[in-house]
């Protein structure tokens, strides 16, 4: 079940992703990345722009296909399971561009989700309407990440980082093991940002969550253990403490994050 | 069916925090009790919707009355698109996916009972069913196919594999080929209950479009019916919270072939006739033009296309003979202006 | 030469001619599809009407290579005025509103040719010099008539292949393709572009039109039956790709022509004359229907798909 170089008394990992490789065409986008997510924890993925981070979490989440290597997910060998597939065993994913049901109000958006991991959608008689412990579920993610107000608000009509709530309450809906976010805090102003880190830090524990961001200070504050992901291929893997002071690290990023990490010593 | 009463959410108390991210414009949910109506759930308004059965159960008696027996078998041809635009409705409408090939499961239905009377079956017990699912299992194969596609392919297959039945029918010389088949007369129910009579035979298409309509109807308001109209909303994220598209969307279009395929079977006894000509393109065309008359998903988008439809037809060709000019016409008036549909523009509901 | 030799030889130069002609549809078709990622119905319309165009036109010069001409630049206007007028507006529109609007077209154009040229087929003959056989090979006659038409296609195909990869215009409408923004910013009237690709496929669909008329009936309702066989091309070939319009044009020309003729037969010969009679045809017919699943089946977006 676990790797082989698991350490002797060390819990198996949640997900396990060894020596995957996908090239598009010439490119080689991923570059026998390995990875290791221990159940509980939040593992942040950082890398600077390019490095392949996005392609990367698409392997993970199902969205594409591996050309070589293998992703195992709580026992399972995923690497060929199509998405959905993977949600359904507790894999789900947010994503850094907001997908939700426009027309749809917050709730039936959350309800949705709640019933993916649900018994059978091929029902055909009962009204799904008169189903209120799978809307009071709904309503309770809501609760979750601060749309509580907004409950019967069409999703077109949130502010954007409340739409970024509701991309990450819909992952969440899903009830999953490991909870893969896609850059959680893409646009959102200071403020905004400082709820979804209130937010993830709420769900840690419960939660094992992979977080790809850019946003250092918050990566920083909320990780366990990071992995630092350069040119497709992940250059180190540590905690907080470990990665500040890598000497390949501060090299890939050039100075720019340095400050940032030096300043949180 | 009355709607069960949803249990009232109350208004949250005003988080301090979310004055940052209120810049939407109506921060407060509304004051009433009842939540807004989703639009996944399609509720059957009694108060339109029984007068309007009530006429259309007086409708015989009435007709009859006036010596107007040709409105009966109008009504019934009317009731018979109006089965085969709602099944196609339930693809397109509600499952999103622009299916061009409706008319081979309606022409495909009208066959099996031709074929079945043909050999001697006349019993509707037998070729009704019968025809429902040879309608319905060539919907699973062209589906099965079809959906493994996208966008313009898929219109363009669906397309293709109604037309390949046309032709298939056609070079049958032993089912009629080009000239069709005739039938001897209309199916039989029971001993002494024959449908020759037109008012029997509009009321049991009667009863049985009501059943279909009502069965359409749960559907819709089930667990199946709110996936199916979700992977029309955002199909990528339905797949990204669990749902696989092509499970759920093979399984509407081999329904609504089924119930196109019932279609079938009602409009060769209806006709006493059935040809290739029904399987062609043209009449695919017209059905999906049915469906944005009356309004792409919306409950009663078949319903309301099949009738204006019709209607239509009946009044402009009495006026020339190049009717279908105007049709085009009122149709490109319709699509440029009003993209979901009549039904849709009145209601006003944002496309 | 033997019987079955001639026989397999004479469908095989048919079923090119009919392939040639089939890629003129399809390569104008495929390049809407591709570039304005618009579906179009009414395509087959533009056929009819340039058939028309060319028949009348013919009869009224008293020459087939005068109708030719004018049925061509009279379809190439029509198909930019229906561009501008109405096909424009539906660019930006779900597949469905495309669908319909072609539709309507479609339905306006069967009327309307009724409505001038009435419901009977009309006569086109071909030109005098060509009515005859040519002797290809000893013992082996083939109609002079379809060698044009495949020496036409044949050039028009080099033509479109030149155009489309090593002239600025070709240049031009691949970026328009695959970036409209782009193509813009950097000075390519884009609008104008589409007019002029509509146009240019317009007078291919004529071509075709004027060129198989002699052969098939000039009729309303000819274009239905050849638009479905164009939509097989593409999705065989491809969307978006002329290469893939070519190649599957041919495929589906050959085997639909080859089937028609030698299926009854080997049924014949096989398993006796029931079964050429019946199911010889209805298999002929569906051939090239069962040739487009098992594409699909293994390559769902077509042999040659465009990028981008």
């Amino acid at each position: 079940m676990s790797g082989a170089t698991a350490a002797a008394g060390a819990p198996a990992p949640l997900l396990h992703v060894d020596g995957l490789v996908k090239r598009f065409g010439g490119l080689l986008a991923t570059d026998h990345a390995d990875l290791r997510v221990a159940p509980g924890e939040l593992h942040a993925l950082i890398g600077p722009n390019g490095a392949g981070k996005t392609t990367l979490v698409h392997q993970i989440s199902g969205a594409l296909a591996s050309d070589a290597g293998r992703i195992r997910f709580d026992g399972d060998d995923v690497t060929r399971w199509p998405m959905p597939r993977r949600v359904r065993r507790g894999l789900a994913r947010s994503y850094q561009i907001t997908s939700i049901f426009d027309r749809l109000s917050v709730r039936d958006n959350l309800a949705l989700a709640v019933l993916a991991r649900q018994g059978s959608s091929l029902r055909f008689w009962r009204p799904a309407r008169a189903e209120t412990a799978r809307h009071a579920q709904a309503d309770a993610v809501a609760e979750r990440v601060g749309l509580a107000a907004r409950l019967h608000a069409p999703a077109g009509a949130l502010a954007h980082g409340e739409q970024r709530q509701l991309e990450v309450g819909l992952a969440l809906a899903t009830s999953p093991r490991l909870l893969l976010l896609d850059e959680p805090m893409a646009g959102m102003g200071p403020d905004e940002s400082e709820r979804m880190v209130a937010l993830l830090q709420s769900l840690r524990g419960a939660t094992t969550m992979l977080l790809i961001e850019h946003d250092m200070d918050a990566v920083f504050r909320l990780a366990d253990r990071i992995s630092v992901l350069v040119s497709g291929r992940v250059i180190a893997q540590g905690t907080p403490l470990e990665i500040r002071h890598h000497p390949e690290v501060r090299r890939a990023y050039l100075g720019d994050e340095l400050p940032a990490m030096e300043a949180g010593a | 069916m009355a709607e069960r009463p949803v249990p009232s959410v109350p208004p949250a108390p005003a988080d301090p925090a979310d004055r940052m991210t209120t810049a939407a414009p109506s921060p407060s949910p509304s004051p009433s009790a009842r939540p807004p109506a989703s639009l996944l759930d399609h509720p059957l308004r009694w108060r339109t919707a029984l007068p309007m059965l009530l006429l259309l159960i007086a409708l015989p008696p009435v007709a009859l009355l006036l010596r107007e027996e040709f409105y009966i078998g109008l009504a019934t041809r009317v009731l018979v698109f109006a089965l085969a635009a709602t099944s196609l409705n339930l693809v397109l409408g509600f499952g999103g996916m622009v299916s061009f090939g409706h008319a081979a499961f309606v022409g495909l239905g009208a066959y099996a009972v031709g074929i079945l009377m043909q050999q001697g079956v006349t019993s509707a017990w037998i070729a009704w069913p019968a025809a429902m699912a040879a309608s319905a299992l060539f919907a699973l194969l062209v589906g099965a196919i079809s959906l493994r596609t996208r966008g313009v392919y898929f219109i363009m297959i669906t397309l293709a594999f109604a037309q390949m039945l046309y032709y298939l029918m056609v070079s049958l010389k032993t089912w009629g080929g080009d000239d069709g088949l005739a039938l001897p007369g209309r199916s039989s129910v029971a001993a002494g209950f024959d449908l020759a009579s037109d008012t029997r035979f509009y009321y049991v298409v009667l009863a049985l479009c009501v059943l279909a309509f009502l069965g359409i109807q749960r559907l819709l308001n089930a667990r199946f019916g709110h996936v199916l109209q979700a992977l029309r909303e955002n199909e990528t994220r339905m797949g990204a919270i669990g749902f696989p598209a092509y499970r759920h969307q093979l399984v509407a279009f081999t329904l609504a072939g089924g119930l196109a395929g019932l279609a079938g079977a009602l409009l060769a006894n209806q006709s006493g006739f059935v040809s290739p000509a029904l399987l062609q393109w043209n009449q695919s065309g017209l059905l999906l033009v049915m469906v944005i008359l009356g309004g792409v998903g919306h409950l009663w988008g078949g319903v309301v296309g099949a009738v204006v439809f019709l209607l239509l037809e009946e009044v402009l060709s009495a006026h020339t003979l190049h009717w279908q000019f105007a049709l085009g016409a009122v149709l490109l008036a319709v699509v440029l202006a009003a993209p979901r549909g009549l039904a849709g523009w009145r209601r006003g509901r944002s496309a | 030469m033997t019987g079955a030799g001639v026989l397999v030889l004479e469908q095989s130069l048919n079923g090119l001619q009919f392939g040639l002609m089939l890629f003129l549809l399809a390569a104008g078709l495929t390049l809407v599809f591709g570039i304005m990622d618009m579906i179009n119905l009414a395509h087959g319309s533009l056929y009819m009407v340039g058939a028309y165009l060319v028949a009348t036109a013919a009869v009224a010069s008293d020459s087939f290579w005068l109708g030719l001409a004018a049925g061509i630049a009279g379809t190439a206007v029509l198909g930019m005025l229906l561009e501008v007028a109405v096909l424009r507006r539906l660019y930006q529109r779900d597949h469905l509103s495309q669908v319909l609007g072609t539709f309507a077209i479609l339905l306006m154009a069967n009327e309307g040719v009724r409505m001038l040229w009435g419901s009977q087929p009309v006569a086109l003959n071909p030109p005098a010099g060509l009515a005859g056989p040519v002797e290809l090979l000893p013992g082996f006659l083939y109609p002079a008539y379809r060698l044009l038409i495949i020496g036409v296609g044949l050039a028009v195909a080099a033509l479109l292949y030149v155009l489309v990869t090593r002239t600025r215009i070709g240049m031009r409408v691949r970026a328009g393709a695959s970036n409209r923004e782009m193509a813009r910013a950097m000075g390519v009237d884009v609008r104008r572009l589409f007019t002029a690709v509509f146009g240019f496929g317009a007078a291919l669909c004529a071509l075709a039109g004027g060129l198989l008329g002699p052969l098939l009936a000039v009729q309303v309702g000819m274009g239905e039956s050849i638009l479905i066989l164009a939509f097989v091309v593409i999705v065989i070939g491809g969307i978006g790709s002329i290469r893939g319009a070519f190649f599957g044009a041919l495929l589906v020309g050959v085997v639909d022509t080859a089937g028609r003729a030698l299926i009854p037969l080997a049924f014949d010969h096989w398993l006796g004359p029931e079964a050429a009679a019946g199911a010889g045809p209805a298999l002929a017919s569906i051939l090239i229907y069962l040739l487009m699943a098992a594409v699909l089946f293994w390559k769902p977006r077509g042999l040659f798909p465009a990028h981008g």
